[in-house]
């Protein structure tokens, strides 16, 4: 089963869909205790990164997610989902989760939100990502990780500037498109991380 | 720059079927709007939109389960518009599966409305859809209401900036003059907003043959929205995306899910 986190970010009956329609069961859910023994947990994430950290602390997703991430059970994070991973973001005073160590920056392109499929370059091949190098993805956000650690797999894009697409490293994977509205492209990286649980 | 001019079907909704007219006027039947938007999909639309022209409360109910029905089955973008008033008509949408609203009408009577819509759920959900005709107005051009019925009494690029500062995060323009007669986009109109407005354009109302597409990129429209050409089989999703990527411009090229 994979649980989507429901902590009142997003459209998160996409996430759930495209994932059902995989043929894998589903459980929208705020629980902490069936967000963490989830064989995939999927947190999505839209809008701003402040209002997404604070209602993620009254779920004590935060506490979800790094037990997740020390028993080693897959986490896959979306968007802003991606976002509240790293330390901070110049969008809010809240501190991230810290997960991943970098900071998320304001995009330096004229015309923001970034928003369209944009092309996704692999660096380093990821099951995450197999077989899809160079596909496009729908983005819509004005705010990325330009760097991510060396220890993530990572893919990257480019609008303005480079910036951090997709991380992976064991059990900890984040895309900062949304694969749940980005066809079979987005399809098929939901299938090459279910079909890795 | 790689990010691929996005090619949006526009379905005009009236009590459960896509309509279609000139000016908003003799409109005709289309088809079913679900069926429609899965049709659109497969062919390589970049994303689907709606707009809700239904003048009932039933009619608006109706779309409410049609972007229900729609987005259980498509997975690119779905916008939403047509009779948005409230913050409280947004989240349904959205928990109906919308990706995105566009307001206008509601958004001129009451620009508070757009505060209250970005302060909630983003400036990323938020469209404002700006249908315009050319008025003796400081630009040239007047805000409509009412699908063009009505004069809003507002210069179409003072309340292009008001309302920006709000926050939005797209602008769709939409000529008045030029809807559903296929002559070609308002390039001037295109060309003058794209200089007043930092957020992605889309450029609507008009298209008619390919060359038209492409015109409207040249003058700086990030998304072209159509209906009628697409509507009535005269261009297919795919004619317009290799017609543009003949001309230079990128778009997205389909792709296969694989079947191990």
């Amino acid at each position: 089963m994979i649980a989507i986190l429901d902590y009142g970010s997003g459209n998160i009956r996409s996430a759930q869909r495209a994932i059902e329609r995989l043929g894998v069961s589903t459980e929208v859910t705020s629980e902490y205790e069936v967000a963490l023994n989830a064989a995939g947990l999927l947190v999505p994430g839209v809008g701003a990164f402040g209002s997404c950290i604070r209602q993620l602390l009254q779920i004590n997703g935060d506490l979800i997610l790094k037990e997740r991430l020390k028993l080693n059970r897959p986490t896959l994070g979306v968007c802003v989902g991606m976002q509240i991973l790293f330390e901070s973001s110049a969008e809010s005073d809240e501190a991230g989760l810290a997960l991943v160590a970098g900071k998320v920056k304001k995009l330096s392109a004229k015309i923001l939100p970034h928003i369209g499929w944009n092309e996704v370059h692999v660096e380093k091949e990821m099951n995450l990502m197999r077989g899809l190098n160079n596909q496009r993805f729908y983005f819509v956000h004005s705010y990325a990780a330009t760097t991510a650690p060396d220890e993530f797999l990572q893919a990257k894009s480019n609008y303005g500037e480079e910036f951090v697409a997709a991380i992976q490293s064991g059990s900890l994977s984040a895309v900062q498109f949304h694969p749940e509205k980005s066809g079979d492209a987005g399809m098929q990286l939901l299938k090459n991380w279910v079909s890795a649980l | 720059m790689t990010l691929a001019t996005r090619i949006i079907p526009c379905l005009d909704v009236s009590n459960g079927r896509v309509v279609k007219g000139i000016n908003f006027v003799n409109l005709k039947d289309a088809g079913d709007p679900v069926e429609m938007a899965a049709i659109y999909a497969a062919e390589g639309a970049d994303e689907i939109t709606f707009l809700d022209i239904s003048a009932s409360v039933e009619g608006r109910s109706t779309t409410l389960e049609i972007v229900r029905r729609t987005a259980e089955q498509i997975f690119i973008p779905l916008t939403v518009g047509g009779g948005i008033t409230s913050v409280a008509d947004v989240d349904n949408l959205l928990r109906a599966g919308a990706d995105k609203i566009s307001i206008n009408t509601a958004a001129i009577r009451n620009p508070q409305l757009i505060s209250e819509i970005v302060e909630r759920f983003g400036t990323q959900v938020l469209v404002l859809s700006v249908d315009a005709r050319r008025a003796r107005t400081k630009s040239g051009f007047e805000v409509t209401t009412h699908g063009g019925r009505d004069s809003a009494g507002l210069d179409a690029f003072e309340w292009i900036e008001m309302a920006s500062a709000r926050g939005v995060g797209e602008i769709l323009l939409n000529s008045m003059d030029r809807d559903g007669t296929r002559s070609g986009y308002d390039l001037e109109m295109i060309r003058s907003v794209r200089k007043i407005c930092s957020v992605p354009l889309i450029a609507s109302g008009g298209a008619g043959d390919l060359g038209d597409f492409q015109g409207a990129l040249a003058e700086g429209a990030d998304a072209l929205l159509a209906a009628s050409v697409f509507h009535f089989g005269i261009y297919r999703i795919g004619d317009v995306k290799r017609a543009l990527s003949k001309a230079g411009y990128v778009v997205r090229e389909p792709f296969s899910i694989s079947e191990n």
